[in-house]
């Protein structure tokens, strides 16, 4: 399955499957379904940021959604003050990876482990969450934005061409540029985790002594991979901001962050395509499930959280692969061969570097 | 001088409240290094253990101190076989399966109760220091606050209870080499630990409103508590609850309610940044 999985045919598969599907989907679908597609793409990129951070560097942020919220946010507020939105855009990018970087510096230097990782993101997430919601009434501004506490801020001026105040993106645009940030940011994150740099994160993550004893820093290389994982959920966060048009303090709750990880652990950890999957899944769950009575998303979202970790924990991408992998050497291979096999399981072996862990190896 | 009193009492009372929330996690992750994330539902589930006992007629305090813990009590022994014992020693799956099974557990009891607010009213009334008037019901919690370190100690060093649960805690495998069953003990464990977790819900029933979501309010709070104590389960439940909720209590005080929980939640970051093992990992060593 790793074969595959790590061969740069899946990486030009997937782009392959996502460039169709962006220039497909504007053509059969309506404005209103096009819409909806928007935002699967957009929690998309936000479960493709964890993906990364934690399948790839063994780094479970319980507080994802911080710098996701901490983008809309920031991107509202930037609006609101100076109009044209190309700076804002990037500020929603910038800013979240700063914090992600000023955060994972307190986590990754002071070596606090996988329980304490998850307190303080958890904890860092409640508090924005806690002073956002404090902050109604009109004397809580940031220049000239009211934060607009639990009421979050309304009527977000949208993304524009850049330098082009007047040209606001239509949805069929905006749908055009959170796809292709979706596409470039999956592209991104395949070469950078077949980079030298990524082949460290991924090192680090499987045993961290051997690889400060190999002379690397895994602590910057780690803190590294956190304040990407920050910039990409910043970029979702603007991208929903400019979705609705709105944003408030529900984004930083606990629901969201708890969602989040579902959609990594339900597509698959350790790889990048499954969070997709994932999330769109999930997503469409929600949005089924809030058209019934019947059952509520908690109860739905839960079950599905408590069933994936005791009887699915690789998640639905992988399984598949796998099974996929099981039937087709059957086919291909009736008779156990002694040669050929010797040969595959051989390069399997030199190629499954970045072996992907289990969850249960990696808490060993 | 009445002012100080009053500050006092708000002090004890933010120490005591993080004492009764935390104790359930407390003893479930120092015994068993299990973290709960449902301790907030379990503790949900005890306020409404509560409801429904007072809808059939019963005491308050029977409710209270009888009926909340027991319900919730048997709800952890069904949890632990179900779930939590599959995931022993993947601390991270642990998390996650726990997390899903706090969301669940809000899920059913919206479906069942609805999503509303039902309240309990505060017993006791108040009372008056100077200019300023003290709900009784406070100095109940303080009261139920020390009971409770007291017995918890009194269970973990003078029954035999507590010696079995500390053995087995320390070596698993040597328990079971001389003839104790972890899994009893853990299962037992478990489930007191959920029952304070219920004990817990229902005493500040009177104080919060009792809504299906009313556990994120706690779970945080309750794992930095438990997470800053460190290794020692009383001392560090003890030690953490006082600085934490000494903290909130004074920055309430200055500020407002919000920033007061900001404080305490600052200060939690700040200090694992200092004391990584905890307070109990640098002091008071070897306690209990």
């Amino acid at each position: 399955m790793n074969r595959f999985a790590n061969s740069w045919a899946s990486a030009a598969l997937c782009l392959a499957v996502g460039i169709a599907l962006m220039f497909v989907l504007p053509g059969v679908m309506d404005d209103y379904t096009l819409i909806e597609v928007t935002i699967y793409a957009v929690m998309a990129i936000l479960s493709v940021s964890l993906a990364f951070i934690w399948g790839f560097g063994g780094i479970l942020c319980f507080g994802q959604a911080a710098f996701f919220g901490l983008g809309s946010y920031t991107y509202a507020i930037a609006v609101v003050n100076m109009g044209d939105s190309t700076v804002p855009f990037l500020l929603a990018i910038v800013v979240p990876a700063l914090f992600a970087m000023l955060l994972g510096y307190v986590i990754f230097y002071g070596r606090l482990s996988d329980v304490y990782m998850g307190v303080i993101t958890l904890t860092v997430t409640l508090i924005l969450f806690n002073l956002i919601n404090s902050t109604a009434g009109p004397e809580w501004r940031i220049g000239t934005a009211p934060l607009g506490g639990f009421n979050g801020i309304p009527a977000i001026p949208t993304l524009n061409w850049p330098g082009q105040q007047d040209e606001v993106l239509t949805a069929k645009d905006l749908f055009y540029v959170t796809f292709t940030c979706l596409l470039v940011v999956y592209a991104g994150l395949r070469v950078l985790i077949a980079s030298k740099i990524g082949r460290v994160i991924v090192a680090a993550k499987e045993n961290e002594q051997r690889v400060l004893l190999l002379g690397y820093d895994a602590r910057a290389y780690k803190l590294f991979c956190f304040t990407v994982g920050g910039a990409i959920a910043g970029l979702a966060g603007c991208l929903f901001a400019n979705w609705g048009a709105f944003t408030s303090p529900t984004i930083f709750g606990l629901a969201q962050s708890a969602q989040i990880i579902i959609w990594v652990i339900v597509g698959g950890l350790g790889t990048l395509i499954g969070p997709v999957v994932g999330a769109v899944a999930i997503q469409w769950l929600t949005s089924q499930i809030g058209t019934q009575q019947v059952f509520n998303s908690n109860l739905v979202l839960g079950g599905i959280l408590v069933v994936f970790v005791l009887l699915v924990p690789k998640g639905i991408v992988p399984s598949l692969g796998q099974l996929f992998e099981a039937g087709w050497r059957r086919i291909r291979r009736p008779a156990p061969a002694a040669k050929p096999t010797a040969t595959a399981s051989a390069t399997a072996v030199s190629v499954e570097a970045p072996r992907v862990m289990t969850p249960a190896e990696q808490t060993s | 001088m009445d002012l100080a009193l009053i500050v006092l009492i708000q002090v004890l009372y933010a120490v005591a409240s993080l004492v009764i929330i935390s104790a359930g996690l407390a003893v479930i992750f120092g015994m068993m290094k299990v973290i709960n994330l449902a301790h907030g539902e379990f503790m949900m589930l005890g306020a409404y253990a509560v409801i429904a006992a007072l809808k059939v007629g019963a005491n308050l305090w029977f409710a209270i101190f009888i009926i909340a813990p027991i319900a919730v009590g048997i709800v952890g022994v069904v949890l632990e076989r179900l779930i939590i014992r599959r995931l022993y020693g993947r601390m991270v799956d642990t998390m996650l399966a726990t997390w899903g099974l706090s969301l669940l557990l809000v899920g059913i009891v919206t479906s069942v109760a609805g999503n509303t607010t039902a309240g309990v009213s505060a017993p006791l009334g108040s009372f008056s220091i100077g200019a300023y008037s003290v709900s009784g019901y406070t100095l109940v919690i303080i009261a139920v606050a020390v009971v409770l370190a007291v017995a918890i100690r009194w269970v973990l060093t003078r029954t035999q209870f507590g010696l079995i649960a500390r053995g087995t805690m320390q070596k698993p495998d040597m328990a079971n080499a001389l003839g104790i069953s972890p899994s009893r003990v853990y299962s037992v464990t478990f489930a007191v630990g959920a029952a304070l977790s219920g004990l817990a819900g229902a005493l500040l029933a009177p104080l919060t409103g009792v809504v299906p979501t009313m556990g994120a309010a706690f779970v945080a709070k309750a794992f930095i508590t438990v997470i800053g104590g460190g290794p020692a389960i009383l001392a560090g439940l003890l030690g953490a609850s006082t600085l934490f909720g000494t903290i909130n209590q004074l920055a309430t005080f200055v500020t407002t309610p919000v920033l007061g929980e900001v404080a305490l939640l600052l200060a939690a970051i700040v200090m694992l940044r200092l004391l990584p093992q905890g307070i109990t990992g640098r002091f008071f060593k070897g306690s209990l």
